[in-house]
């Protein structure tokens, strides 16, 4: 497994994106970035408009005026032929890295991903390489209903041929997306627009996590709660709360969804026999019914009690609050979800 | 149209194989010995020929469902091609892709498409690469005019357009979209207007007349090679076979059929060139009897090659993938 030393310096999640984006490209002159408003203001010259806005939530700010507009490329509104237009690159010599702005936007063009991208290289027998990253923000908590909310992501884990990776903090951020810009596969780089502000310690310079390892940010002997993205902050806030009552945790953090860490996730069943998911997409056909699939498959003779899913529900991300709230799983379910295995 | 004896040759030479190709598979389908679907190109191959016949290796084309003849234009082996019609290990993609997906990246063919309108976008970016790698290469994107009703055909004009891309797209307007013709489907009508729209000099030429098409793509190319952009061309033409084989062709007249017949793009091309002592007779006559021959040995060949190893199924899905995910949550078959 690799972990990361950890510096003293601490940025954001959306600084540590901005930083791998920043040294691949200075590294690789095949990196170029596209989409919507990723420099901004694109009908004028003056360089006083360069990154007037740098993405909707200022992610690849910086960028255009370091990189130049002929790597950091604005899009027309168009979301099938610019993601296209990464995979017809990809395939063609290029390193591309394409912003679809909120992953509910896969839905006006998923043909591009799914049967382009991701069959591209099966379909021709072995003989094409796309290496593109789709960068793609998920999280409900921003109050931006059904349609800009959502973490669909187990939507791209289901296809062969894509690669899926979903960090949870800065630090992993910046590895995970320079890993996945070096991958020489199609890689679905899911970015939670919650976490965009969340500060943390991450290494100056190069450095890569790879693709498909998980980590193990906490270690427990009585349950294993495996999370994504920003749901491993609130499994550490449940493994805060259950520790004061003598219950050690141990949290896995998937990090990369396709592929799968299957072996450090197995081990830590083994090692706790109670498994509990947290997972902030929807329920059915999801990478948390996969985490129990593998369980049962795999690990049932050291389970103690039944896995145990805490997710989102079978219903769109609601606008109000209130019902926004109640949508994203909460540490207080998760405590919940961990003593029902402990009873 | 400037084009030396030996361009004529080889244009002839490319036409008349993918018509030897397509009409041997038209009567190997209906005897049952070809897997799946395929879908004819006989008829159109002007247009296929004409647009690629200035390419060279590092131009890339896009292509549609109905991609045989785009594929010989640009060069890929028929060979391969055929092994691959057949699904047989030695195809140009291993047999895994079909004839819907026949592609050949180092040739710059960028697959055969199965989904209609899937080929702009990568259209414009095999043509952004072709930019920013610094080259003068050029993208032809292939379609036919049931695509240009996707939005996608629409979004990639628009790109193109925007990025000054160097693409050109040809619309085989072929007169139907599976059953449907044009004349229900396109709204207007006017397919070579719609490009109009997004600023890009558009013309339509007759797809029957190898050099109509010819002299527009040589316009269109170096134009996209100067770094002017893109250019539309319509090239109406016509199938000579259904939508795919097996295809009863109900929903079309046989006097039509046969008024395009009589304007058959290879013996328009044949009688040109030799009434104007271009090329002989006799060499095309050679031409016909060395693509005969090539084409039989083809099917030969792929009727006795190996079929691919029951192992291949789980390659190529990725360039690095743990294997284990590939039969995730079960054990791997055991093969006897």
């Amino acid at each position: 497994m690799t972990t990361i030393e950890l510096s003293q310096r601490t940025i954001t999640y959306r600084e540590a994106i901005n930083e791998a984006l920043d040294l691949e490209m200075a590294r690789d002159d095949r990196v170029i970035l596209f989409g919507e408003d990723v420099s901004g203001a694109p009908h004028s010259e003056e360089e006083r408009h360069f990154d007037a806005w740098g993405g909707v939530l200022g992610v690849t700010k910086g960028l255009a005026g370091k990189h130049g507009r002929e790597r950091v490329i604005d899009t027309p509104i168009t979301e099938s032929a610019f993601i296209g237009a990464g995979v017809g690159a990809a395939a063609t010599g290029m390193r591309p890295v394409v912003e679809l702005m909120f992953i509910g936007f896969m839905g006006v063009c998923l043909d591009q991903i799914i049967n382009q991208a991701a069959k591209m290289r099966y379909m021709f027998g072995g003989k094409a390489k796309i290496p593109l990253v789709i960068r793609t923000m998920t999280g409900a908590g921003f109050r931006a209903a059904a349609q800009h909310s959502d973490s669909p992501y187990s939507t791209f884990c289901h296809f062969p041929g894509l690669k899926v990776v979903a960090p949870s903090n800065p630090a992993d951020a910046k590895g995970l997306l320079a890993a996945a810009i070096r991958d020489d596969d199609p890689v679905i780089f899911c970015e939670n627009k919650v976490l965009y502000d969340t500060p943390g310690p991450v290494p100056e310079g190069e450095y890569v996590v790879p693709l498909g390892e998980a980590s193990v940010p906490r270690e427990g002997d009585d349950v294993t709660i495996v999370a994504i993205s920003r749901m491993v902050g609130v499994a550490h806030q449940a493994a805060d709360s259950l520790a004061s009552s003598g219950v050690n945790t141990e949290i896995v953090d998937l990090r990369s969804l396709a592929p799968l860490d299957t072996d450090t996730v197995l081990a830590s069943i083994r090692k706790t026999g109670r498994l509990v998911v947290v997972d902030e997409d929807n329920p059915r056909c999801s990478v948390a019914t996969d985490i129990a699939a593998l369980a049962a498959t795999q690990a049932m003779e050291y389970l103690a009690a039944p896995v145990k899913l805490v997710t989102a529900p079978h219903t769109p991300v609601p606008f109000s609050p209130v019902l926004e709230d109640a949508y994203v799983p909460t540490p207080e379910r998760v405590v919940e979800a961990v003593r029902a295995t402990l009873a | 149209m400037d084009m030396d004896r030996n361009s004529l040759v080889e244009a002839y030479r490319r036409m008349r194989t993918i018509r030897e190709f397509e009409d041997r598979l038209h009567k190997d389908f209906a005897g049952g010995e070809i897997p799946g679907f395929v879908h004819l190109y006989a008829g159109e191959e002007a247009v296929a020929v004409g647009l690629c016949s200035h390419l060279g290796d590092g131009d890339f084309i896009t292509s549609t469902h109905r991609g045989h003849g785009h594929c010989i234009a640009k060069g890929v082996d028929t060979a391969g091609m055929m092994a691959e019609i057949y699904g047989k290990a030695p195809g140009s993609c291993n047999g895994k892709g079909g004839s819907m997906h026949i592609a050949d990246v180092d040739k710059g063919m960028l697959g055969a498409n199965g989904i209609v309108g899937g080929g702009p976008p990568l259209a414009c970016g095999a043509a952004l690469s072709a930019k920013k790698r610094g080259t003068d290469n050029v993208v032809i994107c292939f379609f036919g005019d049931g695509a240009s009703n996707q939005g996608t055909t629409l979004e990639g004009m628009n790109l193109a357009g925007v990025w000054k891309l160097p693409v050109v797209f040809v619309c085989e307007n072929n007169g139907y979209a599976e059953t449907t013709s044009y004349k229900y489907s396109v709204s207007g009508t006017d397919i070579a207007a719609r490009a109009r729209g997004f600023g890009m000099p558009s013309v339509a030429v007759d797809g029957l007349d190898f050099f109509a098409v010819a002299e527009a793509a040589g316009e269109a190319i170096a134009r996209a090679r100067r770094g002017e952009g893109p250019t539309f061309i319509e090239a109406q033409t016509y199938r000579y076979y259904g939508h795919f084989e097996g295809d009863s062709i109900a929903y079309r007249d046989r006097e039509e059929e046969e008024s395009f017949r009589s304007r058959d793009c290879l013996s328009r091309f044949r009688q040109t060139v030799t009434s104007q002592g271009l090329v002989e007779a006799a060499d095309l006559d050679a031409i016909d009897g060395a693509v005969a021959a090539e084409i039989e040995q083809a099917v030969t060949d792929a009727l006795s090659a190996p079929d691919p190893s029951l192992d291949s199924l789980t390659t190529d899905v990725y360039v690095d993938f743990p294997a284990s995910q590939l039969w995730m949550f079960q054990d791997e078959p055991v093969r006897v």
